[in-house]
């Protein structure tokens, strides 16, 4: 404060207004970035806190280690792992038709493809993300399993395969989009240094755009993971709801988020075990899109190339 | 204009003619002697090259002398680094760009402009380091092995022997060779300048085209790429764009002036600094405008 004393007194004052301000404006963009991590925070409180009663009743170890998930039967068995099966089957068959179709749509718009054609394509694939996914769910349901279950004699109406199928080409889009963008990302100058060195454009875009944009490009196979585990719609109209432990992506399954939804749509009291449930499953959906954030996180340090 | 003391002196006997192989004098420790003058490597005619509707080099005739430094000088848009980039075909992956007459590369004798010659193949013999220094985000051992692996080679040992030689050759062996797997990018600029210069050198291209090479490096390292630029006329052809006419009068053999997408004087280096022929020579290198 000593230091203003030097200035004019109109000076000290207009200062004093702009520390005033900034410290108003800083206050403001502070709060705004704490009301994400108030509503991750209460998220994460309520799971515990609704899925804690739940473990008095049910054993962590039961919950674990039993095959059975039958939460509404007379004689109710709480063992987690049908429903976490059904949920890793479906990610698994989404990415499989995710990560090489999105990856490779991304390499094209971002090295082959015109500045025309890729002003046209990309809006267009961004479209197939607003589609609701429960319309997703009944093209897995109408279209995808009759035209499976010709490929497949005695394919059920309701399967893994087929919702895993319609999931990935749901996340083609997010996964095409991200990667691409950090392709792009990836400045000119690199390009130009490979195509010096006589490379061809493929030669280019494998050997020194993705190894370049290759954090981009992990975080766009974890954004698709993370759609994958989450979605609720498709898996619930096209895979059926019974849990069922098997990693044969042709039987049907539940996954968690098609449990929480049959559950929270039905009639069970509030304080229930049943329903309590359903917030131990979140838990555990929780748990596992962590895991893989996590996972991507550290792999993506290990093997990033920045430039 | 001054060269630097102790240099090799050289100049064109009889004035600025340049076509046919004239035998040049060179003056050394005083001496002088008559030289044949270096065969052509590579010769521009009514090269002309255009951005879409817009002209950027005008009819440009040029020798290119096998095994010695040619720079190319003039201010900033006068289409200098447009006609370097004419020799690896560059602008071929601008869309709407447009040759005109030829570049014909000796002694094999085919045009680089020419569309029936394959740009890659163009890329392949004739090597290029650019403005910034832009090593791959790849180790250091990688970064040179590039061009090896893009033209299929696959055997370790001769990838192993190429990419030493090429370090030493780019005089950074001695800095790297502890730590070839470190990324390119963890090296300093003038480093990483002298990594691409040894990336280029690994697949052993006839000419080397430098845009700007030392105008992102500091002085100690301009100087450490202007040595092995000159190191480098023992084995290749130079062809090097320079903002810098004091790099141009260190480093080159033979100087070209340009202005407006057209070459207005070309002459062996000493003879264009200190004996200009043109009025607009004469203004730019006394710093009268660019």
């Amino acid at each position: 404060m000593t230091a203003n004393s030097n200035n004019p007194a109109p000076f000290r004052d207009s200062i004093r207004r702009r520390r005033l301000r900034d410290r108003g404006i800083e206050a403001l963009l502070l709060a705004a970035g704490l009301v994400a991590v108030f509503a991750t925070l209460a998220i994460v409180w309520i799971l515990v806190a609704e899925a804690l009663p739940f473990f008095d009743h049910v054993p962590l170890r039961d919950f674990l280690t039993d095959t059975m998930w039958t939460p509404l039967f007379a004689e109710p068995r709480y063992g987690i792992m049908p429903l976490v099966a059904g949920t890793l089957v479906t990610t698994f068959v989404a990415l499989v038709v995710a990560i090489p179709a999105g990856t490779l749509i991304a390499i094209y718009l971002s090295e082959f493809a015109t500045h025309r054609l890729r002003e046209a394509v990309k809006p267009a694939l961004e479209m197939l993300g607003a589609v609701p996914t429960v319309v997703y769910g009944y093209f897995a349901l109408v279209m995808v399993t009759p035209f499976l279950q010709k490929l497949i004699p005695g394919l059920p109406g309701f399967n893994m395969l087929s919702a895993g199928l319609v999931i990935g080409i749901m996340i083609v889009p997010y996964v095409a989009s991200v990667s691409e963008d950090a392709m792009r990302a990836v400045p000119n100058y690199m390009r130009e240094g490979s195509y010096a060195m006589g490379a061809t454009r493929f030669q280019t875009a494998t050997r020194v755009v993705v190894p370049g944009a290759l954090s981009g490009i992990a975080a766009a196979y974890i954004l698709g993971i993370s759609r994958a585990v989450g979605e609720t719609m498709v898996v619930a109209v096209a895979a059926g709801l019974q849990p069922n432990l098997t990693w044969n992506p042709t039987e049907s399954a539940a996954t968690i988020t098609a449990f929480i939804v049959q559950v929270s749509l039905g009639d069970l009291p509030h304080d229930s075990i049943g329903y309590q449930s359903i917030f131990a499953a979140g838990l555990v959906l929780l748990v596992i899109t962590l895991v893989f954030n996590i996972a991507g996180f550290a792999l993506t340090r290990r093997f990033r190339e920045a430039y | 204009m001054q060269t630097e003391t102790g240099k090799s002196d050289v100049t064109s006997p009889a004035g600025r003619s340049f076509s046919g192989d004239t035998p040049l004098r060179v003056a050394i420790d005083g001496g002088t002697k008559t030289v044949a003058a270096a065969p052509v490597k590579a010769r521009a005619s009514r090269l002309g090259f255009h951005y879409g509707s817009l002209q950027a080099l005008k009819g440009l005739d040029m020798e290119i002398r096998d095994k010695q430094v040619t720079a190319l000088i003039g201010p900033s848009g006068c289409g200098k680094s447009t006609f370097l980039r004419c020799f690896n075909r560059m602008h071929d992956l601008t869309p709407l760009t447009r040759y005109e007459g030829s570049i014909r590369l000796y002694p094999d004798d085919i045009d680089l402009v020419s569309k029936d010659v394959d740009p890659i193949e163009v890329r392949m013999r004739i090597g290029m380091v650019f403005q910034k220094p832009n090593p791959f985000p790849k180790s250091i051992f990688e970064n040179v092995a590039y061009g090896l692996r893009v033209r299929g080679l696959r055997s370790k040992a001769l990838i192993e022997e190429e990419v030493e030689k090429a370090l030493r050759d780019a005089a950074i062996w001695d800095e790297v060779k502890d730590r070839l797997q470190s990324s390119g990018l963890s090296l300093s600029g003038g480093q990483q300048q002298r990594l691409c210069i040894a990336r280029a050198l690994a697949t052993n291209p006839e000419m080397l085209l430098f845009d700007e090479p030392t105008s992102a490096l500091d002085p100690i390292a301009t100087a450490r790429i202007e040595e092995l630029i000159t190191a480098l006329r023992e084995r290749v052809t130079v062809l090097i764009v320079t903002h810098n006419m004091q790099q141009a009068a260190r480093v080159s053999d033979y100087t070209a002036f340009m202005y407006l997408g057209e070459l207005i004087e070309f002459d062996v280096t000493s003879k264009l600094f200190t004996n200009p022929g043109k009025k607009a020579t004469e203004d730019y290198i006394t710093g009268r405008y660019g």
